[in-house]
């Protein structure tokens, strides 16, 4: 894996051995040093045009766990507010020969673009409303743990998927570990042409029992002055996800920020079969393995040069 | 009425033989092997092939070469005034001559737009010195490109104003249009249209689909175009108007056109190669450079229904929309990048391997389509009937070519046809009487 770019990059094989790493270093999460020193003298930036809590704060905590150096870029307050190209940007950031840049953008192919102008592994942590690859293998990683295998598993994804780059990572991860995957939401937020994908479309809840799992999504306000939907008052009457409509045998998964009272009702969100918290957990063990595959595992990429302490060591012993 | 007035650079007509060329020009009925002597920038004689030697004027030995009518391209972006970095008249015009074309109309949404008569009668002198093909310089139809008030039509007629467009742009008020058409009666001018609801296109970037939906790029769906030329047409008709739909797309944009054609509105049309060989698949490579234009590339049907178009008439001609950009406006994120590719001197190559050589569209049918975009604005057509002004294309049809290896005679390089390897190559262009293009690995006079 040079880059992790789009979740349709990956095989399921791929995606399992992220996985598999991922539940190791849930295992170095346990002791009392939760550090290894597998990337010691390489440097991660992560460059983020976007906010972000939970995909920022966990990408930088990895990097940190794995004892590399790191820079963390916010376009607000950088050059970028002065104007300076997302080319260029880049072109500076590279002069610090960084082993990994994890990057955050409004646009569709923005960590595309950066994969081909730096030398670094790029990892796209979300550009526009395209892909966010990561949030899709940390949800993969949760259910895995929860069910054993989504082998057959019906999954529906309820909102706004017109604007979800999760929404579109997920259902391509989620279909490639063997899951059936539906979405469902209001005829103007699901995006025409969707179903090629090899998903089904629906247009009301009235299945939902069907589901196995309901992952749903976070609905903006500013979507009602755009009309795609009339009121956050109709919304929620025909989508939103609450006790009533949620057996207590279905897990309930959102990527966050919730909207409470919109797409959840709050007794959803601390209900026991809420994933919610536990997807937050799997982000950054998720996250260590992602960056490990990419810059420290033996079927990656040959080693750039970047003199000593920069060898992979094995996990396992501490720094 | 005024007739439509083009300008090129003053220069030496062109006396030269093409000796055993392959001469097709359709719309002439010649489709034979013939030498064709030019003198003093006119088709002076065809002559039976080995038959003309000539000491005096150079001589060229074509044989396996085909002469065309050369082509005319009624919508391009020469980018001046204003956006000179991306192309000028120099520039521009070296690209269309490379492309095997005689004439362009330059599209006025320049910085400043091209409103007033000045700014015309300013760029067809500027064409006088710098353009080696003819070129015609429309003017817009709403002042400024604003969309709220006339142009004065006449005035830019008397100027030398090729017709008028807004394109870029569509003319969102149908009342300002309804004016337009009206005026035309008054001073003539085909109206030329870019099509577009832009309540509909919304910030769209790419074609409403199956692909746009697995890209999360916001779509601009087909409705956007045919629901406008629709209205267009209804207007056209009632005002017994003139208008030329430029880049058709869609396949509901060809069943509008030919529907209003069918009615016996006054109506042409165009469609550009890169929408007659590409379809929105090419977007989930995410490269704005070859793949980003409005209106987006659309599905295989719609490509179809367009080469359908094509063939039975109902699309009129061949269109580049030459839309030069620098490279800071192309090597950004796609929603970002600036819409548009250049096409000029890759036209009738790509069209000539995607399209002639699969045996989808017959040679002889191109080449028409590629020169008859002079008629919908009184432009006449190239011929290479004797006694025509000599405005020719000299092709290899086997010549073999990797688009942007040497660079391009354009200013940008936003190529759709970057690296692609293409069949069929423009070695020589006569425009105007004049020799316009050279290809520089293709020698001189090297017959006996």
């Amino acid at each position: 894996m040079r880059h992790l770019l789009s979740i349709d990059d990956l095989s399921k094989a791929e995606i399992e051995a992220i996985l598999d790493r991922a539940e190791s270093f849930a295992e170095v999460g346990r002791r009392d040093i939760k550090k290894v020193p597998t990337l010691r003298g390489r440097t991660v930036v992560t460059l983020f045009y976007e906010s972000s809590t939970r995909t920022s704060s966990s990408f930088e905590l990895a990097a940190k766990r794995l004892s590399a150096d790191l820079v963390s870029v916010k376009a607000a307050g950088s050059s970028v507010d002065k104007g300076e190209s997302l080319k260029d940007t880049v072109a500076t950031l590279s002069a610090y020969e960084p082993a990994a840049i994890v990057i955050r953008h409004p646009h569709a192919g923005a960590a595309q673009l950066v994969a081909g102008w730096a030398d670094a592994a790029v990892v796209n942590a979300g550009d526009g409303k395209h892909e966010h690859p990561s949030q899709a293998l940390l949800d993969v990683y949760t259910l895995r743990r929860r069910l054993g295998s989504l082998e057959g598993k019906r999954i529906w994804i309820v909102g706004d998927v017109l604007h979800s780059r999760v929404a579109r990572s997920n259902l391509i991860a989620f279909q490639a570990m063997g899951a059936k995957v539906t979405v469902c939401g209001p005829p103007a937020l699901i995006p025409r042409g969707l179903e090629q994908l090899g998903c089904e479309v629906a247009h009301s809840l009235d299945r939902l029992g069907e589901a196995d799992v309901v992952y749903a999504l976070r609905l903006q306000r500013e979507r009602m002055q755009e009309s795609f939907v009339p009121s956050i008052r109709e919304y929620a009457a025909h989508f939103q996800i609450d006790s009533r409509r949620l057996s207590p045998r279905q897990l309930l998964m959102h990527p966050g920020p919730v909207n409470r009272g919109v797409e959840l009702s709050g007794e959803v969100i601390d209900s026991p079969q809420s994933l919610i918290a536990e997807q937050v957990r799997s982000g950054l063990v998720v996250r260590m393995a992602i960056l490990y595959e990419l810059l420290a595992s033996r079927d990656g990429k040959p080693e750039p040069a970047v003199g000593n302490g920069a060898q992979a060591t094995p996990i396992g012993q501490p720094a | 009425m005024s007739k439509t007035q083009l300008e090129i650079r003053a220069g030496e007509s062109a006396d030269l033989v093409l000796r055993g060329v392959s001469v097709l020009d359709p719309i002439a009925g010649i489709d034979a092997q013939h030498d064709v002597v030019i003198r003093d920038g006119k088709v002076a004689e065809l002559a039976p092939p080995g038959s003309v030697a000539s000491e005096d004027f150079e001589t060229i030995d074509a044989t396996g070469l085909h002469a065309f009518p050369a082509f005319f391209d009624p919508h391009v972006h020469l980018r001046t005034p204003g956006q000179e970095h991306k192309e000028d008249i120099e520039t521009g015009s070296r690209s269309a001559a490379a492309g095997g074309y005689c004439g362009v109309l330059a599209m006025a949404n320049t910085e400043p737009p091209v409103s007033t008569p000045a700014d015309v009668e300013a760029l067809r002198e500027d064409a006088r010195t710098a353009a080696s093909v003819r070129i015609g310089f429309l003017a817009t139809v709403t002042r400024g490109m604003e969309g709220e008030e006339l142009t004065e039509m006449a005035s830019l007629r008397d100027a030398g104003a090729a017709g008028f467009s807004d394109d870029g742009l569509p003319i969102r008020s149908a009342r300002l249009l309804r004016r337009a058409l009206q005026y035309q009666r008054l001073c003539g001018g085909t109206i030329a249209l870019h099509e577009e609801d832009p309540e509909l296109s919304g910030a769209g970037a790419m074609h409403e689909g199956a692909v746009s939906a697995a890209l999360g790029l916001e779509g601009i769906p087909s409705i956007s175009e045919s629901t406008m030329i629709a209205r267009d047409a209804a207007i056209a008709g009632y005002e017994g108007g003139r208008i030329h739909v430029q880049h058709l797309s869609a396949v509901e944009s060809i069943e509008a056109v030919r529907a209003a054609k069918a009615a016996g509105i006054q109506i042409t049309c165009e469609a550009s190669p890169h929408h007659l060989c590409l379809t929105d698949e090419e977007v989930r490579s995410l490269d704005p450079q070859r793949f980003k234009m409005n209106p987006p590339l659309r599905t295989e049907a719609d490509r179809q229904a367009l080469i359908e178009g094509l063939r039975d008439g109902t699309i009129d001609c061949v269109a580049t929309d030459h839309a030069p950009h620098a490279p800071e406006e192309k090597e950004v994120p796609f929603e970002q990048a600036a819409m548009g590719v250049t096409g000029l001197e890759t036209a009738f190559a790509s069209l000539h391997t995607e399209l002639v050589l699969p045996g989808v569209l017959d040679l002889g049918l191109l080449v028409e389509r590629m020169s008859a975009g002079a008629e919908p604005f009184e432009v006449e057509r190239s011929s290479l009937a004797p006694g025509s002004e000599a405005n020719i294309a000299l092709c290899d049809l086997a010549a073999e070519w990797t688009v942007g290896e040497d660079g391009y005679e354009s200013r940008s390089a936003n190529s759709w046809c970057a690296g692609r390897t293409l069949t069929g190559r423009v070695l020589m262009t006569l425009a105007g009487g004049q020799v316009a293009y050279r290809l520089r690995s293709f020698s001189m006079g090297v017959a006996a």
